[in-house]
């Protein structure tokens, strides 16, 4: 049997774990972008804040992410779910493209054309939202793109802890050492990074000609 | 003088001094500016022009002294209000790139909550009168030529009818011709509005041309405070310097 043959028979196990895939991961890197595009904007705004809080970022990134699972295990509420479990560490490890992206996005704007907006009378407030953060998008989209694209590829991992998704087809690959199995898993995995990365970079092309074009 | 607000000033520094980090980057100055005067503030990079201007719409407060503006201190102000009374205009119009022309333009009517229709003939009177083609109006500022963006940021000044304009180096990135002919509609715009005008420049031309009352300042101080006619008879060192490197290639020829 190949892999096509092997997909094909099972295709409705393989579709249960893309959706888990794509729900683990599309929740993860949600709640990383709600976390870290506010904390990206706060870090513009309160001096020395910066520092440690890209610096703290980068650090959850360097843990490995099997023992990023571990030390989560123990804590309250959610070590009780794997599911849960899986999808903080994803978001973890998605908070650093994002709070980097929208700090380095809104430093980027050309202070003239922020004084410019300043000296005619707007509210921080409305500076933000309509001056900032409008020129920032591209790159604050570049820094979810990342995000997301990198949470997809992590989220076979958490199939180790039992939370499910295209890992399942891997990890019992490696177990049966059967390639087929293994690209099961892999294949739909790598499919669904490329397809988000596709869409997400046609957005953040849309929001680069308007600020350029800006 | 310059104690208290005066009827017929519009704005007054009355002995403002200014330091950042320990440099003082104004000493002591006092001026006071007429309703509807130009006055020009002329002088170096450096000299303390664009610190005095930010001192006027309270991006910057003094460190010592006090500024009027419409007899009240920029410290009793609320900022966001007195901004909105004194349009701004800066090199190449410091227009927000993400916006179309109208939107530039509209932007301070419309927060301050204007009507849309209101809104909408006020964007087209405005460019009428800086001299621009209503078709511009849904272009984005990079689909402009430089002349066409400095007569947006003049406009965008003007929409909410401030009593007030100031301009930073307004024409200095534009080429010789552009910039000669924004000189002379702006003068002839002026005629007709009465606006109350601080014009920061380093060019001594667009001083004397502009420029009711020129005020020449070297080192975050003062140096003369005088009409045009008397600046060009002035026998000021700093203002002769000036006047001599002012002067056409013919002089300096005949020199050599």
């Amino acid at each position: 049997m190949n892999f096509w043959q092997f997909l094909v028979a099972n295709r409705q196990q393989v579709a249960e774990l893309t959706v888990e895939h794509i729900t683990l991961a599309g929740v993860a890197t949600l709640l990383a972008a709600l976390v870290g595009i506010p904390l990206g904007i706060v870090i513009t705004r309160v001096r020395g804040l910066s520092k440690p809080v890209l610096g703290t970022a980068n650090v959850i990134q360097t843990i490995p992410s099997l023992a990023l699972f571990g030390f989560l295990l123990p804590a309250p509420w959610i070590g009780a779910r794997s599911g849960r479990l899986a999808i903080l560490a994803l978001a973890l490890y998605a908070l650093l493209p994002l709070i980097r992206n929208t700090y380095a996005g809104i430093r980027s704007v050309d202070p003239a054309v922020v004084e410019a907006g300043r000296a005619m009378g707007l509210t921080d407030r409305q500076l933000l939202w309509q001056v900032e953060l409008p020129l920032a998008s591209g790159v604050i989209v570049a820094g979810l793109r990342i995000a997301a694209v990198v949470t997809i590829g992590l989220a076979t991992i958490a199939a180790a802890i039992g939370a499910g998704g295209l890992g399942e087809f891997i990890f019992r690959g490696l177990a049966m050492v059967n390639d087929q199995v293994i690209l099961a898993g892999a294949v739909p995995a790598a499919a669904l990074a490329l397809i988000v990365d596709f869409l997400l970079g046609l957005v953040e092309k849309r929001l680069g000609t308007l600020t350029v074009k800006a | 003088m310059a104690t208290s607000s005066q009827d017929g000033d519009a704005i007054q520094f009355d002995r403002v001094s200014f330091r950042l980090n320990g440099r003082t980057l104004l000493h002591e100055l006092t001026l006071s500016v007429k309703k509807s005067e130009i006055f020009v503030l002329l002088g170096r990079s450096g000299s303390g022009k664009t610190t005095t201007l930010k001192l006027i719409n309270a991006l910057l407060m003094p460190t010592e002294g006090a500024v009027w503006v419409d007899g009240k201190k920029t410290t009793e102000w609320d900022p966001i209000r007195l901004r909105r009374g004194i349009g701004y205009v800066i090199q190449e119009g410091g227009l927000f790139p993400h916006f179309t022309v109208e939107r530039n333009i509209g932007l301070v009517p419309r927060i301050e909550g204007w009507q849309p229709q209101r809104l909408q003939e006020r964007v087209r009177e405005v460019l009428t009168i800086v001299g621009l083609d209503q078709k511009l109006a849904a272009r984005y500022p990079t689909e402009l030529s430089g002349g066409q963006r400095q007569r947006v940021g003049v406009a965008r000044a003007l929409a909410a009818d401030p009593s007030i304009l100031i301009l930073d180096e307004a024409f200095g990135a534009l080429d010789p011709i552009t910039r000669s002919e924004m000189q002379k509609e702006f003068r002839e715009l002026q005629r007709q509005m009465h606006k109350t005008v601080v014009f920061v420049t380093h060019d001594l031309r667009e001083a004397l041309l502009l420029g009711d009352r020129i005020a020449l300042m070297e080192e975050g101080k003062m140096v003369l405070d005088v009409t045009a006619d008397e600046f060009e008879r002035s026998r000021d060192p700093l203002a002769r310097a000036y006047m001599e490197a002012f002067e056409g290639p013919e002089a300096e020829r005949k020199r050599a």
